[in-house]
């Protein structure tokens, strides 16, 4: 059965019906056929096998045989969370964008969807060079939607984030050719299949070699300190269905390849740098708490507040323990969730009032008492409040720290302080005390349509924060066997 | 047949015989034809290719043989190239015609022209003895003279074929110059010969490097490498833009099967003495081509110097040496033949030269925009198109030998490349027209080389099985 492929055929058949499509329908047919993926895609959750390891659903073509390159499909447990990350935030994000997309819809639509198969490719992806393709593939659509769609700054910014990601890929491309061509002299026949490349044996020269190329372009991706500077501004220029699949997928492509791929393959070379990521982390959680504290933009704050909350994630990969890892992708679960209802709730103040400026809003919670409400559950989520999902990530990921070494949990532990002063403060100066300006006092609240974009990410929210155990069920075969590698 | 001309001599020669007759009555008939019914010389051209390319087929059934005692070789290295020069050609005659008709210089010459352009590059593929080669070269070059200095009113075009002419004599001059030093130290001029008796002395013998020095120069330039490549910006530039993909894509993959046939047959015993050549030229190509696109305003300049940096890429594949870089060599002319006609045909559709005249593209004619982001994408080497798997078989073949460094400067200049091409989308699709312009001057010809260039350059990079199979025949030997 081809379940995974049509995941991922699914959006792009929706691209190919969309130019025949007249205007008015165009919305509806987007919508439905990310909702039809989300259908397609949540059984998957029940189908999955908890106690198999290695790959589940496999889909094995030859593609490109002279080279040894499969259409290699499958799902472990921490490709399935996100892919099931991916197909949720996907709708959700295009519903966001209902009202506030009005010009060239049909090109919005046809790379929202462009952007949805590349996503889903991405993280179902078990040959390297299928994975290398879709992790450029998401750059071009991504890259319309910041240019066209965006804020003033857009076209920096689109650039900007183009040429970034791009400048680390050729470094990831040249690490993925090196270790083919190591594969080519000891396998049996030139493969991209991460399974057997796994089985090849590394000299430490050329394991830290080759994981500096990974890292090069996945810290990027994530980003890492001192590679974050595209990510303020792509994110704040980008329209609010951009940054929800920006912070909420994109960044995970870092995180993820960093687990999936750096870390099986180069065990010794990341026990060498463990130490030095887990400063990178450090950095990043502090830098970007600092950083947000001081923001005036409420859309460039929660762009930086991904800065902080993304290095909790490479913190807990930098761990190199169960806990750690598990943190860690569970955290990448938690931060979509709580930064894209954080970015859909500033676009939806963004479209009642065109300013994303906090001085301009204040007391929304007299005349919106429902968005305050969501709001606050959001910023909750996202400071790591008990009893909602981000405590759980980040708890985890600070035990892992702490296994590792006591002064990376104890500085990170700061971040945590530091997270729950900018998002209570970014609360309080935008929700609470007295209605200071006039035009906010019309605002209409949630309507029916925003409410079903925030409720899916609320009840998860609160899900996961109150009963985890699911998610780490699945986690753990993954994550138990990459720790037995990484212990080898 | 005689015992100077047999079968296989005629065999071997008669696509180049094909062509020039083709080439002639085209001359021909053109004073018969009224201005406006010029189109009709399609029905020669696109004909005398199609004999010519059933002709090709008839060769590749032979398999290797030479003629001439030696001073034709077909083998699978020639079908290759020659092939490309077949859809190069009618590529650039399904582009030119509606171009030329509103430029208002439609002359049948044109095609003619053509027609003797790819008559002279058969012999570049082709030719294994020296004499040939040049002449060759020489018949391709005039024919370029002529074709860039084409739009005779434009002061631009003129400049551009002068421009081209003096600098592509001269160095014409020193490639004969090295030609004849290859010939005194053999004492004949077919290669197969010459190699042994080049293998036979020290690769530093200061004969031979002055051999290699001056034949550098000579294919260096005709294939726009820096630091040879001063006339291409201007040329490209001036040139009527049907002519400069022609230029473009005729021209340098001509030369280039020239300079495989030098440095990888007589002179592949000295390569010591110029692979650091090679590595000087092919990162100075990368740097100037790739640095300066990035300031250029025309779209013509900017294409003009991003195929000086192609050029490097090409080199790096032939300093790899090995069969994976071959085989690159062979993948990235592939696909650079489509990826750039692809790019110029529509700067014709957009009958507009500079950068700007592309603002709000898009809008206006998405069918031609969204394929040009296919090929920028493409030049640039971005998967999933054809460009990426040329730049992955060079990169490849750079680490299989060894050549980190130079890996690693190829990869980055991946993404300043990336930078100007997407000034062309960024103007396309994101800026809003600023000037009215003219109406599409489109056709059916350029629909249907766009609808050829487009397919095949994502097609080869989605699934690019066939075209690597193709390519591995084609180059190893």
């Amino acid at each position: 059965m081809s379940w995974l492929s049509s995941l991922i055929l699914l959006p792009l058949l929706g691209v190919l019906v969309l130019p025949f499509l007249p205007a008015s329908l165009i919305r509806w047919w987007a919508n439905g056929i990310l909702l039809a993926g989300l259908a397609l895609a949540a059984p998957l959750w029940q189908h999955f096998d908890r106690a198999a390891t290695g790959y589940q659903f496999v889909e094995r073509l030859p593609w490109i045989p002279s080279l040894g390159a499969q259409y290699l499909l499958g799902l472990d447990g921490i490709s399935l969370l996100l892919v099931l990350l991916t197909a949720l935030l996907g709708p959700l994000a295009s519903l966001a964008s209902w009202n506030a997309i009005e010009d060239r819809t049909k090109e919005f639509y046809a790379m929202l969807l462009l952007l949805q198969a590349g996503m889903l490719g991405l993280f179902l992806a078990q040959d390297l060079l299928l994975f290398f393709v879709f992790f450029e593939v998401v750059l071009v659509p991504m890259y319309f939607l910041i240019g066209i769609w965006g804020a003033e700054r857009r076209l920096y910014a689109a650039i900007k984030f183009f040429l970034y990601t791009l400048a680390g890929s050729v470094v990831l491309l040249l690490g993925i050719i090196g270790l083919y061509w190591l594969g080519t002299q000891q396998l049996p026949r030139p493969t991209f299949e991460l399974a057997e490349l796994l089985k090849l044996k590394l000299s430490l020269d050329a394991q830290r070699w080759l994981f500096w190329a990974f890292f090069a372009g996945f810290a990027i991706k994530v980003p890492m300190v001192p590679f974050h500077t595209w990510l303020p501004d792509a994110h704040t220029e980008a329209p609010t269905a951009g940054s929800v699949l920006l912070a909420g997928v994109l960044l995970k492509m870092g995180t993820y390849g960093l687990i999936r791929f750096s870390l099986p393959l180069f065990p010794e070379a990341a026990r060498e740098a463990a130490p030095f990521l887990a400063v990178l982390s450090i950095l990043a959680i502090l830098y970007g708490a600092l950083i947000s504290l001081v923001q005036t933009d409420w859309k460039r704050l929660v762009a930086y507040s991904s800065v902080s909350h993304m290095g909790f994630c490479t913190l807990g990969i930098a761990a190199l323990n169960a806990n750690g890892l598990a943190g860690s992708v569970l955290q990448q679960i938690n931060h979509g969730i709580s930064t894209s209802l954080l970015f859909l709730l500033v676009g939806f103040a963004y479209e009642r009032r065109h300013t994303r400026k906090i001085a301009d809003y204040g007391g929304l919670a007299v005349v919106m008492p429902r968005f305050a409400f969501v709001f606050a559950v959001a910023v909750f989520s996202s400071a790591g409040l008990p009893l909602l999902n981000g405590f759980i990530g980040e708890f985890l990921i600070l035990q892992g720290a702490f296994t590792a070494n006591r002064a990376w949990a104890a500085f990170a532990v700061l971040g945590v302080v530091l997270g729950a002063a900018y998002l209570l403060w970014l609360y309080q100066r935008t929700m609470l005390g007295e209605l200071r300006h006039e035009a906010n006092r019309g605002l209409a609240d949630l309507s029916v349509r925003e409410w079903a974009t925030v409720l899916p990410l609320l009840g998860l929210a609160l899900a996961i924060g109150v009963y985890p155990k699911p998610y780490f069920a699945v986690l753990e075969r993954p994550v138990l066997e990459l720790v037995g590698r990484l212990a080898r | 047949m005689s015992h100077f001309y047999t079968d296989v001599d005629h065999f071997a020669l008669l696509p180049a015989i094909i062509l020039a007759l083709f080439g002639c009555a085209i001359f021909l008939f053109d004073s018969l034809l009224e201005a406006r019914s010029r189109r009709w010389q399609l029905c020669l051209i696109l004909p005398g290719l199609a004999i010519t390319g059933w002709q090709l087929w008839k060769q590749g059934q032979v398999g290797t043989f030479t003629a001439f005692h030696g001073a034709l070789t077909i083998d699978p290295f020639s079908l290759f190239f020659n092939w490309l020069f077949l859809l190069t050609a009618v590529l650039v005659a399904l582009i030119s015609y509606r171009y030329l008709e509103i430029e208002k210089e439609h002359q049948g010459e044109y095609y003619g022209l053509v027609l003797m352009a790819q008559a002279g590059a058969y012999f570049l593929s082709t030719g294994t003895e020296l004499i040939t080669l040049f002449i060759g070269l020489e018949t391709m070059s005039l024919s370029f003279y002529v074709l860039v200095g084409f739009l005779r009113e434009k002061r631009r075009s003129n400049e551009a074929a002068l421009k081209y002419l003096l600098l592509g004599a001269f160095s014409s001059g020193i490639l004969a110059y090295g030609f004849s030093i290859l010939y005194g130290i053999a004492g004949t001029t077919y290669l197969s010969d010459i190699a042994v008796a080049v293998a036979a002395r020290p690769a530093f013998d200061p004969l031979t490097v002055i051999a290699i020095l001056t034949i550098s120069t000579g294919v260096l330039f005709k294939i726009s490498a820096a630091p040879f490549h001063m006339w291409a910006p201007d040329t490209y530039e001036g040139a009527p833009t049907a002519v400069t993909a022609f230029l473009a894509v005729g021209s340098k993959i001509a030369s280039l099967a020239l300079l495989l046939r030098l440095f990888l047959g007589p002179l592949a015993s000295a390569r010591e003495a110029w692979e650091p050549l090679m590595v000087l030229a092919a990162v100075a190509s990368l740097t100037v081509g790739n640095l300066a696109a990035v300031t250029q305003t025309s779209a013509k300049r900017l294409l003009a110097y991003s195929s000086i940096a192609h050029a490097g890429y090409l080199l790096l594949g032939l300093i790899a040496g090995n069969a994976t870089g071959l085989q690159g060599i062979a993948i990235y002319t592939g696909a650079y033949v489509f990826m750039t006609i692809g790019a110029f045909l529509v700067l014709i559709a957009v009958h507009g030269d500079d950068i700007d005249d592309l603002n709000g593209f898009a809008r206006r004619h998405p069918a031609y925009a969204i394929p040009m982001v296919v090929f920028l994408l493409s030049l640039a080497g971005l998967p999933p198109t054809a460009g990426f798997l040329g730049k992955y078989y060079i990169f490849l073949a750079l680490i299989e030998s060894g050549r980190y460094a130079l890996a690693l400067v190829g990869a980055v200049y991946v993404a300043v490349s990336l930078f100007y091409y997407f000034r062309l989308v960024r103007s396309m699709f994101l800026l809003p027209a600023t000037l009215t312009v003219p109406p599409l001057p489109t056709s059916l010809g350029l629909r249907l080389a766009l609808g050829a260039t487009g397919l095949i350059t994502l097609g080869a990079g989605i699934y690019p099985e066939p075209f690597l199979q193709l390519a591995a025949r084609s180059l190893l030997k």
